[in-house]
């Protein structure tokens, strides 16, 4: 009980620090001076005048939304003495195999970098920058020569590092049973089976209506969509977080997803979101990156090419170039297992006051990054925003397909869950497809490391999508792949 | 011509002849796989125009042959057409816009309150073709409009062309004045086919997606005019242009910004083979909604069937309503930034190109879906059946409008409206010449 309460009190003196620096807080401190004005307010009462006065105009809500954001995101601290690795990823393995990962990376950058004897920065001659300025919104008619860059890495080589991973402290010393683990990823984590999943999606069950389904012409809208369309419009007048969130656990309606996704993620654009953005967009234009080559590789090659998603290539530039440089970012690296890439500046390699984080944000992209934007641009249609939305869906959920963690929603748990669940319900089909040398894991892998953008219809991917924000974890990734390799 | 061949009465005549009789002869000049493949899935035999036959694809050039007067040509009741034979009435741009404003006239005399007009003296339910002139005939009306709003851009097109090809835009009267003075013909009565342009106002506010105009390619399939009965193929596409929009003056001359007829924009540089520069009407309606809302852009769509359905009735009074015939339309509709969509023309002749795979499983299943209508069971047709298909063989198609089911007792229509059609919205107009069965679907 004591644990407990502590524990409990870590996390709000943490979140309390956090909130504290942010513009909530200063709106808040103003609400509460300017409301003194008020006839309601009285000087005796003040703490609980005030306090009703926030409930009335609404702020307490933001202020609940703001801390149901952080605990959302927040990983409950496992032990006071835990050091902030620990945080990051309790497992000295896969730290371990993280950390080489980015070590293979980084010297692939830097060997592309020396060959083609681009600087990994530079800023840009004036011309250049106004250039570029008068091109922002039709970045994708430019052509410049990118047929020496090569996305430093693709899914698959990312595969193959998973399934190399081993924990040194197993010992699976029994010799081959039914039980034997018959697929790629050979590391003995937790992952959950059927009955805890149906626990886990209970509003997915065959009883509650869902969206995708039970809205189809055959249904009579009057059965589910139409109070179903109600309550979400019901949900969004209250400008409640965590309601949204349950609620979209059985779909959105189309009109209302971009307005609940913003209230889930606790987006809002502020004037100094706007100015922040902007900001970006000038360092965008000051410096070149080499990323931005692989980025706009990465979308000549995958988003430009979508039949859904082509005509929103110069959104994709706009979001991806300045998320590079976006060091808020690098906040997400307290409880990723990947630490972002460090560079020395010229002739300086290993004195750390000469490092800087490459790119920026600490993330370098790989082939199919910028089809996490992709479907994004179906919702929103202004720039801020979108960059504002992409960047927290990143920071919440995308980080993690692409890094090596114990997490129950990092990819190797995903590919683990995924493997599991078909070979205990599928057999026949597992063992079949290995027969013929079509391990599922590498059918699936490049499905759920996209989180699967560019395979699916944009309406069924916005619907999977839902889901992922109301449950607020990847685990559906690995159950959704189940019903689509047979 | 129309002759009929008799087999000689040897046995093996008689057993070919027993064979053959059951199965469709088909005859077309447009050489498209889409077609052909069509055709051949159905045991169909292949003849000539000089055999019998009973099924032949036209091309436009062909149809006005056939109906000529000067050739009496006389279908029998076991041949069909896939052209009316005054389509034109329908696809000429110039006779298009003057069947649509015979047809308002006629029903603003009528009193009808389809024909209501708002303080601005603009109909209310019947503006969706944007202002248009014929020239050189309308030389003077179109001077007159032109300079009451002189900065605004007006298109020419050329009457009889298609591709986009002669399309032009202009700003300044001088571009024209030159173009009527040059003209060699002698005064601006003389209309020949060739030279004969419309210039309509340029709708320069296309709405935009991703910086981008595009425009609507729907198809629609009629079997006849009287009674109307239409369908509308559920797979239209969207046509993106290649550039950026602009609206600037000095990018005028760019017809890779303004036109989206693919037979343009696949010469731009940034043509792609893989999505041809197509969305489908889905994706449209999933941004729309998500974007704009679900009753906005259920309007919209509502009002792109209706201003289809009412083009339809405007020319069903001349047009020559052969029971040999049906035809499957092109309609090319732009949507501006208000979210009104406006007519621009209808193909009679609509590509059967294909400049994607996605393209050309389309298409073959467009013309799969119309020829299980015009022809019922792939049978030999008898143009005397009653061109009511059952609604099992409509694949893609819906019922756009039917005028005879809409004129059935009131009680009657409702019965059928209700039965698995997902009807739109509580439209606050009042249609009364009959009502749209489709509106609003998934």
């Amino acid at each position: 009980m004591l644990q407990e309460e502590s524990d409990l009190s870590l996390v709000i003196a943490q979140i309390v620090q956090k909130l504290k620096g942010s513009n909530l807080y200063a709106q808040l401190e103003r609400q509460a001076w300017a409301s003194l004005q008020r006839p309601e307010i009285k000087l005796e009462s003040l703490k609980e005048d005030i306090k009703e006065f926030f409930k009335i105009s609404g702020w307490e809500k933001k202020l609940q939304n703001a801390v149901y954001s952080e605990l959302s995101v927040f990983p409950l601290p496992s032990h006071p003495a835990a050091p902030p690795e620990h945080l990051k990823e309790p497992l000295v393995y896969m730290r371990k195999a993280q950390g080489s990962w980015e070590k293979r990376i980084l010297k692939s950058l830097n060997s592309m970098c020396t060959e083609l004897s681009i600087p990994l920065a530079r800023k840009r001659p004036v011309g250049e920058q106004k250039e570029l300025l008068n091109k922002w919104n039709e970045m994708g008619t430019d052509e410049p020569d990118l047929s020496l860059f090569r996305p430093v890495y693709a899914p698959k080589d990312f595969l193959e590092v998973l399934i190399n991973l081993r924990n040194p402290n197993y010992e699976n010393g029994d010799s081959l049973s039914f039980r034997t683990h018959l697929g790629l990823i050979q590391v003995p984590l937790k992952v959950k089976d059927i009955p805890e999943l149906k626990e886990f999606f209970v509003e997915l069950g065959l009883t509650t209506g869902q969206l995708g389904i039970d809205d189809s012409t055959q249904v009579p809208p009057e059965l589910f969509e139409n109070e179903h369309v109600r309550i979400g419009q019901k949900v969004l007048a209250e400008q409640d977080s965590a309601a949204a969130q349950q609620y979209i656990r059985q779909g959105s309606p189309t009109a209302l997803r971009a307005e609940l996704w913003a209230l889930i993620l606790n987006i809002s654009s502020q004037p100094e979101d706007i100015l922040y953005y902007e900001q970006l967009k000038t360092n965008v234009i000051q410096h070149d990156l080499l990323v931005d080559s692989l980025i706009y590789k990465d979308v000549k090659l995958t988003a430009s090419n979508d039949d859904y998603y082509f005509v929103f290539e110069d959104y994709l530039y706009q979001v991806l170039l300045c998320f590079s440089r976006d060091t808020s970012v690098l906040g997400h690296f307290a409880y990723n297992s990947a630490s972002p890439p460090k560079s020395y500046i010229r002739g300086k390699l290993g004195l750390e006051e000469y490092a800087v984080f490459y790119p920026p944000n600490g993330v370098i992209p790989f082939h199919g990054f910028s089809m996490y934007v992709a479907p994004l641009c179906f919702l929103y249609h202004e720039p801020s925003k979108l960059y504002q939305i992409f960047r927290e869906m990143y920071v919440r959920f995308f980080f993690r397909l692409h890094s090596i963690s114990s997490h129950p929603s990092g990819i190797v748990s995903l590919c683990l869950l995924f493997e599991t669940l078909l070979q205990t319900y599928l057999p026949q089909l597992f063992y079949h497809l290995r027969e013929i040398g079509a391990q599922p894991l590498r059918i699936s892998f490049k499905w759920m490391v996209r989180a699967f953008s560019g395979y699916l219809a944009t309406d069924q991917l916005l619907l999977l999508w839902d889901r992922i924000l109301g449950y607020n974890s990847l685990e559906i990734l690995a159950d959704c792949p189940k019903s689509i390799v047979p | 011509m129309g002759g009929r061949f008799f087999f000689v009465s040897s046995c093996l005549g008689r057993f070919y002849f027993a064979i053959m009789a059951g199965k469709v002869k088909w005859v077309t000049d447009i050489e498209k796989s889409v077609l052909i493949n069509n055709f051949e899935k159905r045991g169909w035999v292949q003849v000539t125009e000089n055999e019998d036959w009973n099924f032949y694809w036209m091309s436009v050039q062909t149809i006005r042959n056939v109906f000529s007067v000067e050739t009496g040509y006389r279908l029998s009741d076991d041949q069909i057409v896939n052209h009316f034979p005054n389509h034109y009435e329908l696809t000429r741009k110039d006779l298009m816009v003057k069947n649509i404003k015979r047809y308002r006239k006629e029903l603003e005399k009528e009193g009808s309150p389809l024909a209501e007009k708002d303080e601005n003296g603009k109909y209310l339910y019947l503006d969706f073709v944007p202002v248009t002139y014929m020239l050189p005939a309308d030389y003077n009306l179109f001077v007159e409009e032109f300079r009451k709003s002189p900065s605004s851009t007006w298109i020419m097109k050329p009457c009889g062309k298609a591709q986009g090809k002669g399309i032009f835009l202009i700003n300044k009267l001088s571009q024209i004045k030159k173009w009527s003075r040059d003209s060699k013909t002698s005064s601006f009565v003389t209309q020949s086919t060739k030279e004969a342009y419309v210039i309509s106002l340029y709708i320069n506010n296309p709405l935009l997606i991703g910086g981008r105009k595009f425009d609507l390619r729907l198809y629609v399939l009629v079997s006849t005019y009287r009674p109307l009965r239409c369908y509308m193929y559920k797979l239209g596409f969207c046509r993106f242009c290649t550039v950026k929009y602009t609206p600037s003056t000095s990018e005028l001359d760019n017809m890779f910004v303004h036109l989206t007829n693919v037979a343009i924009q696949k010469h731009g540089e940034d043509y792609n083979h893989i999505h041809g520069g197509k969305w489908t009407v889905n994706n449209l309606r999933l941004y729309l909604e998500s974007t704009r809302g679900k009753e906005v852009t259920g309007k919209l769509f509502d009002e792109i069937h209706w201003i289809i359905v009412q083009s339809l009735k405007a020319v069903a009074p001349v047009m020559n309503n052969d029971k040999h015939c049906f035809e499957c339309y092109g309609y090319d509709i732009i949507i501006d930034d208000k979210l009104k969509p406006w007519l621009i023309e209808v193909n009679a002749s609509p590509s059967l190109t294909s400049s994607t795979a996605n393209d050309r499983i389309l298409k073959y299943n467009l013309i799969n879906d119309t020829l299980n209508i015009a022809v019922p069971n792939g049978e030999i047709p008898d143009c005397k059946w009653n061109k009511s298909p059952p609604k099992e063989v409509l694949g893609n198609y819906e019922i756009l409008y039917d005028e005879e089911l809409a004129q059935g007792d009131g009680a009657d229509r409702e019965l059928r409206s209700r039965q698995g059609q997902s009807l739109g919205p509580r439209g606050g107009r009042s249609r009364d010449s009959g009502r749209t069965v489709l509106t609003t679907w998934k």
